[in-house]
């Protein structure tokens, strides 16, 4: 039914070739603003996986029932069901961590990834492959937030996971856990990954 | 809540925390469109707008039906409701009646639904217990912030065509770089007044 081959393409696509946040450009402001702390990149990116999944998974469902010209209102929401669905569990089950995420669990419905994926994929593809694909491009997602999220930590507290693994007497680089080191940050990331992408772009040239 | 002065909240808003350099909202839109001045303002005045009205009805909903009948777990659904209402709402009263300024601010209505700035402001409002005025003062000022930042931003993008760039740094990394840069700079601001 499903290629395997497939299913590689759309994981390799999600995670790498079309990372929402490095290629495309998109959700990078809960990016910016969870990652001071491993913990809440992790949840963060969970959470984001699983609403991205659901929706498309939904999205793709009801393609065919939902008219045309009201498609992004019924999208959105679906999409805010599942970030409540989250909200709810969140609140019950780590008190904590809703609390520190704060408003920006609800912020996960003006992601755009979401929608990228819901108007982008789900809407031309059959239920399956496009839960894969959510799951894919959440992935990608959380994978940058813990890269971005690690930096800051090991650097600003000298934990990993709220685990000391660098010795107590560090001094720590208080400038890491501040807003102006997310935006260093992921800008040094996208620059070394967007030299990477020239490089394989010139290879392919010359090779030709 | 401790009370705080709606005037002072404005500027906390404009200077201390503002939504781009401190809470990182609007991000997307802030990227994608500062790099031109005029179109630069033109959005920001559109945000500042929708986002006054739209956090002004959601203080209002959520507070006279939402918290009157126990069902605060529906606030994401019915801001994004109001909000894409609005707007919509919006834009057909400028094609009616002001066209000249729908032609301007047009192509940024469709935007601003999914600006998450605007969604943003109307969960702070409601994790921070402001009252009414201080949402007011909250809502204005976060709109104003953001302005400013996104022509600032406009103003050093568009002197930065001609300069040498690196390849890799060209385009998203380096206006990050500048955000980061600018967001020091606000950091600076932060002894004066104090909100949260």
């Amino acid at each position: 039914m499903i290629k395997k081959s497939e299913v590689k393409k759309i994981f390799k696509k999600g995670i790498y070739t079309e990372n929402p946040v490095f290629v495309q450009v998109i959700g990078i402001c809960s990016a910016l603003a969870v990652t001071n702390l491993m913990m809440n990149s992790l949840i963060m990116g969970i959470a984001l996986s699983f609403v991205t999944a659901f929706s498309c998974l939904t999205v793709s469902l009801l393609k065919s029932y939902t008219p045309k010209h009201i498609r992004m209102m019924v999208q959105v929401l679906i999409i805010s069901s599942f970030v409540i669905i989250v909200d709810i569990y969140l609140k019950a089950y780590m008190p904590n961590m809703s609390k520190s995420l704060g408003p920006y669990v609800g912020l996960i419905i003006t992601n755009c990834i979401i929608m990228g994926r819901a108007e982008g994929f789900a809407q031309a593809n059959p239920p399956i492959l496009s839960f894969l694909d959510g799951i894919a491009s959440g992935l990608g997602y959380t994978l940058v937030l813990l890269m971005i999220s690690s930096i800051r930590e090991i650097l600003g507290f000298g934990t990993v996971f709220g685990f000391q693994i660098l010795p107590e007497t560090i001094t720590k680089w208080t400038l890491m856990v501040m807003p102006p080191s997310a935006f260093f940050i992921l800008a040094c990331i996208m620059w070394v990954t967007n030299n990477r992408r020239l490089k394989l772009e010139r290879k392919g040239v010359e090779k030709r | 809540m401790i009370e705080v002065n709606p005037i002072i909240i404005i500027f906390a808003a404009i200077f201390t925390s503002n939504m781009i350099f401190s809470n990182f909202l609007g991000m997307c839109s802030f990227i994608a469109v500062s790099k031109e001045i005029p179109t630069a303002i033109g959005l920001g005045i559109s945000v500042t707008m929708v986002m006054t009205v739209t956090t002004i009805l959601n203080y209002i909903i959520y507070w006279t039906v939402l918290v009157r009948f126990n069902l605060e777990y529906l606030m994401f659904i019915i801001f994004i409701l109001i909000i894409a209402a609005f707007v919509q709402l919006l834009e057909m009263v400028l094609e009616r009646y002001l066209p000249t300024l729908y032609y301007s601010l047009g192509i940024f209505l469709p935007l601003i639904t999914v600006n998450c700035a605007i969604l943003g402001i109307s969960l702070f409002m409601v994790t921070r217990q402001y009252n009414f005025m201080q949402t007011l003062g909250y809502a204005v000022g976060s709109g104003i912030g953001w302005l400013l930042a996104i022509t600032a931003m406009a103003g050093i993008r568009s002197r930065l065509n001609e300069k040498s760039i690196p390849e890799g740094l060209r385009g998203t990394p380096i206006t990050l770089i500048i955000t980061g840069i600018m967001a020091l700079a606000f950091v600076g601001f932060s002894g004066m007044v104090q909100i949260q």
